[in-house]
């Protein structure tokens, strides 16, 4: 299903990653981050809104190594930064989609705001289609439920395919191996 | 039709970068949905789709007080009203009890209905709009012409100049650079508006959720950054249940945009939290604006069923030549010109309703299943009902009612005209058809009519009989075409008779709503065919073959006249279309055709509306041509209409020809020496469009080459 996924999301201009491990996935992010310049000295500005991915230890070493890096997320940190970062609750094989509930207010700002959204998602939260996907969620809980399909898009004008409205510009999807909930 | 509205066509037409962007979009549209559809059962999924909406249609009542409940027990505040007036008074209390001065906007098809921003405006509120398209009206000051592509009408150059000026800055019109020009000069519009507008593409009863489909992402920066959202919700949105979302998802994207999910789509069920730890003032608004007077129509309960996906706007071949600002409403195209029969008025409906020219391609591929070119019909109907008939219609349908006189009458004009007449085509018709002439000729009229020239032809003494039911165009215009028809039926052991009493078939009075005028053709027809020991009744006009099959049972039906309703069964039982007749004869081995080799031309087929999409044939047409010895090569858009519509291209000329021209560019792009059709209307049409373009290109029923190629 992994192989079905890659393909929808690139089918829809959106970038997938996969590691064996949170090791690897966050040395993944790190070099990412750098590249964007989240880590010089006027960097450019990066918000995680992380669950419980990492301890309070890597965080604080990621924050040295990346000045531009932060955890608190609010509606300014959000709408300055140029990458954010969350997790995804699901993601379906059949049209490449992710599914979060993102009731809390963290996980809308930096999967809207920012330019370039990374969405993580474990690899073994990947089901075969929408119908599967929508039965896991209760909508009396999940208050906020959004299913993310590759990045912001417009073909408004002279029907040409644009991407990168008023949404990120590029989605990355990182999967993560190994049982690992991100 | 008013002269401002010819006026407005005419202008259309006109407007090459208009017909040329809807051209192109229509033409790759087609493809690209059906390619999202791959692997899909549509069929199964559209009647998911409408059984689903049209139960909720029958229970709005009832869910739309249960939506209430529910999302009021999750804390959203849910106003009702049937008032558009009172929606907009709503937002504005609202507005005034947050103090907020500034409102961003998603796209809301129902806040355009009752003309929201105009009335915000007004009482000093800052309205923006924030979808793309949306915007780029807003700038322009007008209305959104397509209800998925609110600008597709406009250039990337006039999208420059009005961002030029909004921002005080000289941009090019370099389309990713706009859209960076939007993104920009939105993003704090969004950060500082006080309240968040949008509709909803489906609202769940059970579980009081909203469910928003966005391609930006403006949606959810307007329903997340503001600190009150307000929904607007026409009720028709209203779904029974939560699982009901997921036809309704995989059909409205495929269907809109040939997506298979739009980028996000967002489940709201109460309010959530604000970027201030406090929650989101969430107010739903469901309106009716007369949709529960729809639900009660008989007939236009269906129209609620409706996802407004927007397809029958993208495969309509009228829309793709005027757009959607001649319908001169928010709701453009087949269904839009329902809905504003209804959000405005029947009236309103009156010279937009005409440009339907009944080809049915919408109906085919309608994800909600709602039979648009049949509601438009019975618009109008009651527009008919209403102001009765203009005289002059009055007068042509007397005449047509009378077989001998319409013959004699149009001899007489064809006779009148003969020193022009060549090739068999009168270029200038001094009569009421005379409109039909500029861009295309027509059929001289045959010296005796097929009725006449019948009783020439000896018929052989069968088992099996035939009831032959000609139509006005091969009576009158074709009669060589009736005589292939019998040939070929003779061949095969089939005797052929002709009631002379036929007439004809009601089909134009049935399409101008004259549903009296066209009762009384199928009391005539059934009349005629009365007592006559045949087995088939057969017609090489697919429009007749829908009026003896199908059309006589509704106009009956429609006009409450059941005693009719059994002859018109028996009829329409024994009705059957020339090529099926013909390939089920072919079938049972009692038709043969020559052999080859011999080189023949190579044909086209073009695809007659009523043949394909009413009565489904397609295949038995072509495969008799095959078995004839005819090579076909397809032309592109071969089902699309000729632009003929019976007596459309008689009141809309322009358009009728602006889609004949598509036509012949297609076939003469195949390099086809012949044109096969099994319509005479289209022969008709297809015919003198290629006598006036001067193209070398024979057009013929498939009658006629079928009949000369018999063994």
């Amino acid at each position: 299903m992994f192989e079905q996924f890659k393909a929808r999301a690139e089918a829809v201009s959106a970038e997938v990653h996969r590691f064996a491990s949170k090791t690897e996935t966050i040395a993944f992010l790190e070099q990412f981050l750098r590249s964007e310049g989240i880590g010089g000295a006027s960097p450019e500005r990066a918000v995680w809104a992380d669950r419980a991915f990492l301890d309070e230890e890597t965080r604080r070493r990621l924050c040295e190594r990346l000045p531009g890096l932060s955890f608190r997320v609010t509606r300014e940190s959000a709408a300055e930064a140029r990458i954010g970062i969350s997790r995804m609750d699901w993601a379906v094989a059949e049209t490449g989609t992710l599914l979060v509930d993102a009731t809390a207010i963290e996980d809308r700002l930096v999967s809207s705001l920012p330019l370039i959204h990374i969405a993580l998602v474990a690899t073994g939260r990947i089901l075969p289609d929408m119908a599967s996907a929508l039965g896991k969620f209760d909508p009396a809980r999940s208050r906020y439920l959004s299913a993310i399909t590759g990045p912001s898009r417009t073909a408004d004008i002279e029907r040409v395919l644009t991407i990168g409205v008023h949404g990120p510009k590029r989605l990355i999807v990182v999967f993560v191996d190994g049982g690992e909930e991100p | 039709m008013r002269a401002e509205f010819k006026q407005s066509i005419e202008s259309a037409l006109e407007n090459a970068t208009l017909t040329g962007a809807l051209g192109k979009f229509s033409e790759t549209y087609r493809i690209s949905r059906a390619k999202a559809y791959e692997g899909i059962d549509f069929e199964a999924l559209r009647t998911q789709i409408a059984e689903r909406k049209s139960y909720a249609a029958s229970q709005l009542e009832a869910l739309a007080g249960q939506f209430a409940r529910n999302a009021e027990a999750h804390g959203a505040k849910v106003f009702r009203t049937s008032d558009p007036r009172q929606v907009k008074e709503y937002i504005l209390k609202v507005a005034r009890e947050q103090g907020a001065t500034s409102v961003v906007k998603s796209k809301s098809m129902a806040s355009e209905e009752i003309h929201l921003n105009a009335f915000l405006q007004e009482h000093g509120l800052e309205v923006r709009e924030t979808d793309l398209g949306e915007w780029i009206i807003q700038l322009a000051g007008q209305r959104p012409s397509h209800m998925v592509l609110p600008a597709i009408h406009m250039t990337k150059e006039e999208v420059a100049e009005l961002f030029s000026k909004e921002v005080n800055e000289r941009l090019s019109s370099d389309i990713p650079r706009l859209v960076g020009v939007a993104r920009r000069e939105l993003r704090p519009k969004f950060l500082h508006a006080g309240i968040g507008i949008t509709g909803a593409n489906i609202a769940v009863a059970e579980t009081g959720s909203l469910v928003l489909f966005t391609n930006e992402g403006n949606a959810r920066l307007v329903t997340s950054l503001p600190k009150t959202h307000i929904a607007i919700v026409g009720i028709e949105k209203l779904v029974a249940r939560f699982e009901d979302i997921l036809p309704i998802m995989t059909a409205l994207p495929r269907s809109a945009t040939a997506q298979l999910l739009t980028s996000y789509v967002s489940i709201i069920t109460g309010p959530a939290p604000n970027t201030d730890g406090t929650m989101k003032d969430l107010h739903i608004i469901l309106m009716d604006n007369r949709r529960t007077e729809m639900a009660r129509d008989p007939q236009f309960s269906q129209a609620l069923q409706c996802i407004r996906c927007a397809s029958c706007l993208n495969v309509c071949p009228v829309f793709r030549l005027v757009g959607g600002h001649v319908f001169g409403k928010v709701y453009t195209g087949g269904i839009g010109t329902i809905l504003t029969a209804w959000f405005d008025a029947l009236q309103q409906s009156e010279d937009i309703q005409g440009l339907c020219i009944q080809c049915g391609n919408c109906k085919e591929l309608c994800p909600a299943k709602i039979d648009i070119p049949g509601l438009i019909l019975e618009l109008r109907r009651r527009l008919a009902v209403e102001q009765g008939q203009p005289l002059v219609q009055k007068a042509i349908f007397s005449v047509v009612n009378n077989r001998r006189l319409f013959h004699a009458m149009l001899r007489a004009a064809s006779l009148g005209q003969k020193p022009v007449a060549s090739d068999g085509f009168i270029r200038h018709l001094p009569f009421f058809l005379s409109s039909f002439t500029k861009d295309r000729s027509l059929p001289a009229i045959a010296e005796t009519p097929f009725r006449d020239r019948f009783r020439k032809i000896p018929q052989p003494k069968c088992k099996e009989k035939a009831g032959f039911y000609a139509g006005c165009l091969i009576d009158f215009a074709y009669p060589e075409m009736g005589e292939a028809v019998i040939r070929i039926l003779n061949q095969a052991g089939v005797e052929v008779v002709f009631p002379d009493e036929q007439t004809c078939c009601g089909a134009p009075a049935r399409y101008s709503g004259a549903y009296e005028v066209a009762a009384q053709n199928a009391v005539d027809n059934i009349r005629a065919f009365a007592g006559q020991d045949i087995r088939y009744i057969v017609t090489a006009c697919p429009t007749c073959t829908v009026a003896l099959k199908h059309e006589f049972i509704r106009t009956f039906e429609s006009l409450g006249r059941g005693e009719w309703l059994p002859q018109a069964q028996e009829l329409s039982a024994k009705a059957m279309d020339f090529s099926t007749l013909v390939k089920q004869l072919a079938g049972e081995g009692r038709l043969s055709f020559q052999k080859l080799p011999e080189h023949l031309p190579l044909v086209t087929y073009h695809d007659s509306c009523h043949l394909k999409r009413t009565l489904n044939v397609h295949q038995e047409p072509r495969e008799l041509l095959r078995s004839a010895g005819r090579d076909i090569v397809e032309m592109f858009e071969a089902d699309v209409c000729c632009g003929m519509g019976g007596s459309y291209s008689l009141k809309l000329p322009r358009i009728s020809a602006s889609i004949l021209r598509r036509k012949l560019a297609n076939i003469e792009a195949t390099g086809a020496a012949e044109v096969a059709a099994d319509c005479p209307g289209c022969v008709m049409q297809i015919r003198g469009g290629c006598d006036k373009k001067g193209l070398n290109v024979k057009v013929r029923h498939t009658a006629e080459l079928l009949a000369e190629r018999l063994a």
